[in-house]
């Protein structure tokens, strides 16, 4: 555990002093979202219609954009073996490193979203749930995100090939996700949308880990 | 030296692949000529579709060899990475672009199945959209089999995504059916089931078996061939580093 | 005691090496030598455990190295091409890091004190991103001083190095064996290890005409 803090810490240190790039990720987020308006109109009926939609749909990709070098630059210094040698077990590396992007490009997103959500005339009451969905939700597109990153590493064109990867496995959280954020504004149920949210990440904590650790043990050797 | 398999020339398979490649042959174009006979001339028309009904002779079994090539992807894929059986890796390889072409046959006639029943090419319909990602999941698959320089790499990584996919396909068709239904009530036409008449069925179930025996036809000659460009490489291989 | 026996790599779809058996002693030294693409780097990794062999065992004081990866992992210190110093991170915080990694000592007088054995306390305070390959190196090598480890992996360690730095190796590697430490490396023939033994690893790829009958 102490190592694991260990590990999060650096990969938190390491962002933070190439400063940009966690940045980049919300500008790249805030810039899809506001493409809306312009192409759909920015008639405020039409924009709440799809608010939530689009606020997820730009979540998704912008997750994957940060992903490709989660486990990338590690890989290309030499750090990834010498993580894969030390005593903490791969997985538990993995998820350190799982956390670390998260919190610099899962957390941002989240503390974005609102901003977005009132430009996209989201109607204030699905405000909390977007925030809870997003909290709920953005961990598990970290967590298989990490199973393509893993993957991919030293391959040929590796970022159109991750979102080729992991795009399909977000489906269920974008679906959810958006349901949840909908069912709040229209005054229906969304209490199930958050917990299949909730079990959905419980469920990709358990395994994508595993999967990832598997992942980086074969692009290691 | 029993772990060299990879070297090993796989000739028992060879000759077990060379038996069943003709059989199947047989079997395949026997059961299609008769399949699309009675799909076409003995299978009543349905009451309310008409004609057009006819095309759920191709797409249903389509549908369901996309499912099958997906799940024999997936144990192959368990298979080489526990056992590491150079066979299961040759087989998740061959069969990926098959059950890719059965998924996108499953689709093109769902499409022109969907213009005469719904006015439209496409509907968002749980089925035809749980296809359509089974589809991406398919590319996937065959873009990282594609996408690295060293054969066993590939066919490790792959083969870790086919089951991470395959882990996720209920998840996604949990979903997608979840979504429709919220999304268009009662406008999916159910069909299948057990209240299907027999004359309808037996077509079905002839025309599946031709698409079985028609796989098993095409992973045969996929996997003399990979096996015999395997022999290629290794013989490259030597070349350059001289054995 | 570190033995590897009956050990077969395949890379790719390539057999490198089969039937090789090697055995230190500790505070013994194993020199890898042979051409390129004969399987030095190959025989390293698969002694740190980052490669599985495709047939063979590797023993660790008489037991099984390769059933817990994680604690045969703590035994040892792997050198390999890259050097693993992050950019943004200045030289001590990189050796902090790897130490902190293996749960050693991560004060300060420590770190100092290891990178002084290269002749790198200097650098301390300088980013990764300001230094040469050479200094990259000595850096690297500091690491596997400040949480010591019996096993030392080195995967040619003198590259980039210059005459001076390769003696202050050479001195690391005999204190390190003096301490009952074992020292396995590849190299060009460029260091001077005494009373060690050499393994040629040509002499286990597989002959040509046992390949061509298979």
């Amino acid at each position: 555990m102490k190592q694991f803090v260990f590990l999060v810490r650096r990969d938190l240190n390491l962002a933070f002093r190439q400063g940009m790039d966690s940045l980049l990720v919300v500008v790249f987020f805030i810039i899809a979202v506001v493409l809306f308006p312009f192409g759909v109109g920015p008639e405020p009926g039409t924009l709440a219609r799809i608010a939530a939609g689009v606020i997820w749909v730009a979540a998704l990709l912008s997750t994957m954009l940060s992903l490709e070098r989660l486990f990338q630059i590690d890989y290309d210094d030499g750090s990834l073996e010498l993580l894969a040698l030390s005593s903490l077990p791969l997985e538990v590396t993995v998820l350190a490193k799982v956390t670390a992007h998260w919190i610099t490009s899962g957390l941002p997103l989240i503390v974005a979203a609102p901003v977005l959500a009132v430009l996209m005339q989201m109607d204030s009451d699905g405000f909390m749930v977007l925030i809870v969905a997003l909290l709920l939700g953005t961990p598990s597109l970290s967590l298989i995100g990490a199973i393509g990153a893993a993957l991919i590493l030293g391959s040929r064109r590796g970022g159109v090939l991750l979102s080729l990867l992991v795009l399909p496995l977000y489906i269920p959280v974008l679906i959810f996700g958006v349901s949840a954020v909908d069912g709040a504004i229209g005054g229906y149920e969304f209490k199930a949308q958050l917990l299949i949210l909730g079990g959905f990440f419980i469920g990709t904590l358990a395994l994508a880990p595993w999967a990832g650790a598997g992942g980086l043990r074969q692009a290691l050797e | 030296m029993a772990d060299l398999h990879r070297f090993a020339n796989p000739t028992r398979f060879l000759k077990l692949a060379g038996i069943i490649q003709p059989w199947a042959l047989a079997v395949f174009l026997l059961s299609i000529t008769v399949g699309l006979y009675m799909a076409f001339f003995t299978a009543p028309a349905d009451y309310q579709q008409g004609e057009s009904a006819r095309i759920m002779y191709v797409h249903v079994p389509a549908a369901w060899m996309a499912m099958f090539c997906y799940t024999v992807m997936a144990v192959a894929s368990a298979v080489s990475l526990i056992w590491k059986h150079p066979l299961a890796d040759v087989s998740a390889r061959a069969t990926a672009p098959i059950g890719a072409a059965f998924t996108f046959l499953s689709l093109a006639t769902g499409s022109l199945w969907g213009k005469p029943m719904w006015g439209t090419w496409w509907v968002w319909d749980a089925r035809l959209t749980s296809v359509l990602v089974l589809l991406f999941l398919y590319i996937g698959y065959m873009a990282l089999q594609g996408a690295f320089d060293d054969r066993v790499r590939a066919a490790k990584a792959s083969a870790i995504l086919a089951l991470v996919g395959f882990v996720n396909v209920p998840i996604i068709k949990f979903s997608v059916d979840w979504w429709n239904t919220l999304h268009q009530p009662a406008s999916v036409i159910k069909m299948g089931g057990s209240s299907i008449h027999p004359s309808m069925l037996w077509p079905l179930l002839i025309m599946a078996i031709a698409f079985k025996a028609y796989y098993v036809w095409v992973l045969m000659v996929r996997m003399r061939q990979e096996l015999v460009a395997n022999k290629v490489r290794i013989l490259r291989l030597k070349q350059v580093h001289g054995g | 005691m570190f033995e590897g026996k009956e050990l077969t790599c395949i890379r790719g779809e390539r057999l490198v090496f089969t039937g090789l058996n090697f055995s230190v002693q500790a505070g013994g030294a194993l020199v890898l030598v042979g051409p390129n693409g004969a399987g030095k780097s190959s025989l390293l990794r698969m002694m740190a455990g980052l490669l599985k062999p495709a047939s063979g065992k590797l023993l660790w004081n008489d037991g099984l190295a390769l059933d817990d990866l994680d604690e045969h992992a703590e035994n040892l210190h792997y050198v390999g091409h890259h050097d693993a110093v992050k950019s943004v991170l200045s030289v001590l915080e990189n050796v902090r890091f790897w130490a902190g990694v293996r749960g050693g000592d991560v004060s300060e007088k420590n770190i100092l004190s290891a990178l002084d054995v290269f002749d790198a306390k200097h650098l301390a305070d300088v980013p990764g991103r300001f230094l040469s390959a050479g200094q990259k190196r000595r850096v690297n090598l500091a690491r596997i001083i400040a949480a010591p480890a019996p096993l030392w992996l080195l995967d040619e360690p003198t590259t980039a190095l210059d005459r001076a730095s390769i003696a202050l190796l050479d001195s690391a590697i005999r204190k390190h064996r003096e301490g009952g430490g074992i020292v396995v490396l590849s190299t060009h023939a460029d260091i001077n290890i005494e009373a060690a033994t050499v393994l040629d690893i040509s002499d286990f790829a597989l002959r040509r005409e046992i390949q061509g009958a298979a």
